[in-house]
């Protein structure tokens, strides 16, 4: 609970390719069994807006630019939650054909929250875990580290699905 | 009169939980022409179908969707078994008619939460989702999961639920009726809600049969078709019930459609409760599909088709399915043309788009 008194976490949330169950979710922990309104986040459309980027789902061909375009958009200090096994490393959609099977192929990621679909507790665990790294990332921002933060921060080159792509074919 | 712009929708946006993205042609405040593009969610499900066991496909096919994911874990279960003459357990039956109407109920809510949420009541929505959990909490006693319950497989369910639990279950639901009606009260009296809904995106009898919609969207604009009613492999036959239909075709009916659902499928359990049998709960499964069987369900959406094809080995060659929102989209597109530009979330969200079992 404590982390929570630190800071009041803007939530970006995306949907890349995942099959509704952790969104859900991610919306049940923001009605009154969990609230997470209470501890002063906010689930905002704008990314500019946002520190959290809650991301679901195993990332397909044509939603990679999307959530790359989305983190990249996000102002430092920013840090990114893979909510749910398909965020994980693809989940039960691992073999398909068109996903990349983990969002950290895309875009780096600080918190991993497992489960099918992930629970609202563990989802709000998650994000609290994120808000020490956030907090870490505030301070280097602090002190003039940006472009050691940025260094950190920077998108992996592009991914290939053509790979996976031919297999099928 | 002013130039025509094209605004895009989505894929993006506060509205909806799930990528959709829409270009709107726009001429000052009204839509013109609306183009939908998909593709978001395309995972290639369809295909896993070749490299995976028919038996533990069903946890794929689950996961078609996360909010219908038992009306689709049974589709695929009904599909295999028809292809491989396996007759059900009747208890099993009931089991799954009782889980799939507690899902429609879920699902239902969830669908009045979006609603009030995408015309700006935020009490509402937070209300009907506290409702939901109620449901929720029923899955997770039952079933062992929230969302996914990985509780069907070919040939009858992996769980019992014990007479003391049944008749608990009934028991909560009576108390959440009164609840509800105090939530669906306010949709269906409270006039500004009213002049929200009511006379906005009319889809008439003629365009709901030629667009071929399904579900609540067909029966709010006075189709009568509920796969329910013709159902042989649920315990529907024995349960009596008639499908709510309304005439009017626009945004408050098809609202008044889910809300009577609500309390019909609140009714379905009761009666099903009532008349469960005893018995095995899973008939044993020997062999591999050979055959090819097609069967429809009508799921909180709508109707939806599943086609399976074996070949003998334990791989299926062919699992097709077609989902109710990839046939309501039709629907949406005719019933943004002409609308405000404030009224499309709205518009959007009243067919209940679930764009992740419409992309795969």
């Amino acid at each position: 609970m404590k982390s929570f008194e630190k800071k009041s976490p803007w939530i970006l949330h995306y949907d890349a390719t995942s099959c509704n169950g952790c969104d859900i979710e991610v919306l049940a922990s923001l009605t009154p069994r969990y609230d997470i309104e209470r501890f002063g986040m906010v689930n905002t459309g704008n990314p500019k807006h946002a520190d959290v980027f809650l991301i679901t789902g195993s990332v397909n061909a044509q939603s990679l630019p999307v959530v790359r375009r989305l983190y990249s958009q996000m102002l430092e200090p920013k840090v990114v939650v893979a909510v749910g096994i398909c965020a994980n490393s693809g989940g039960v959609f691992r073999d398909c054909y068109n996903v990349l099977g983990g969002v950290d192929k895309a875009i780096p990621v600080d918190v991993y929250v497992p489960g099918c679909a992930a629970r609202p507790e563990s989802i709000i665990d998650g994000v609290e875990r994120a808000l020490d790294i956030l907090e870490k990332k505030a301070k280097m921002l602090h002190d003039g580290r940006l472009q050691e933060l940025q260094e950190m921060d920077k998108l992996p080159p592009m991914p290939d699905f053509s790979a996976k792509k031919e297999a099928v074919v | 009169m002013a130039e025509t712009t094209v605004i895009p929708f989505g894929p993006q946006h506060p509205v909806l939980p799930e990528p959709v993205h829409i270009d709107l042609e726009m001429q000052d405040e009204k839509v013109l022409r609306a183009i939908p593009s998909i593709g978001y969610v395309h995972r290639g499900l369809e295909k896993l179908v070749e490299k995976r066991d028919y038996q533990k496909f069903v946890y794929v096919a689950e996961r078609i969707c996360g909010i219908c994911s038992f009306g689709h874990g049974w589709g695929y279960c009904r599909a295999v078994e028809g292809a491989m003459h396996i007759d059900v357990p009747p208890r099993a039956k009931y089991l799954r008619t009782i889980w799939h109407e507690l899902s429609r109920i879920h699902s239902h809510l969830l669908w009045l939460g979006l609603m009030a949420d995408a015309m700006g009541f935020e009490n509402l929505f937070m209300s009907s989702w506290r409702m939901r959990e109620k449901i929720l909490d029923i899955f997770e006693e039952t079933t062992g999961g929230r969302i996914i319950f990985s509780v069907c497989k070919i040939g009858g369910v992996r769980r019992d639920m014990e007479k003391g639990t049944l008749n608990s279950i009934v028991d909560r639901l009576t108390d959440m009726e009164a609840e509800l009606r105090v939530i669906t009260d306010e949709f269906l009296k409270e006039p500004t809600v009213i002049r929200r809904m009511s006379g906005v995106g009319v889809l008439s009898r003629e365009d709901a049969i030629e667009l071929c919609c399904v579900g609540p969207v067909a029966r709010a604009s006075g189709v009568v078709g509920d796969m329910r009613l013709i159902d042989t492999e649920g315990a529907y036959q024995d349960l009596s019930f008639e499908p709510c239909v309304a005439t009017e075709g626009d945004c408050l009916a098809r609202c008044k459609v889910r809300i009577a659902e609500l309390f019909q499928s609140i009714g379905l359990i009761r009666q099903a409760v009532e008349k469960v049998p005893d018995g095995e709960i899973a008939a044993l499964v020997r062999g591999n599909p050979k055959e090819e069987f097609f069967t429809r369900i009508e799921q909180p959406r709508g109707e939806a088709i599943y086609y399976v094809k074996g070949n003998g080995t334990k791989f299926l060659d062919r699992m097709r399915v077609r989902t109710p929102t990839n046939a309501n989209i039709p629907a949406l597109v005719r019933a943004l043309q002409g609308c405000d530009y404030a009224d499309v979330p709205m518009l959007v969200v009243t067919i209940d788009p679930c764009i992740s079992c419409t992309e795969r």
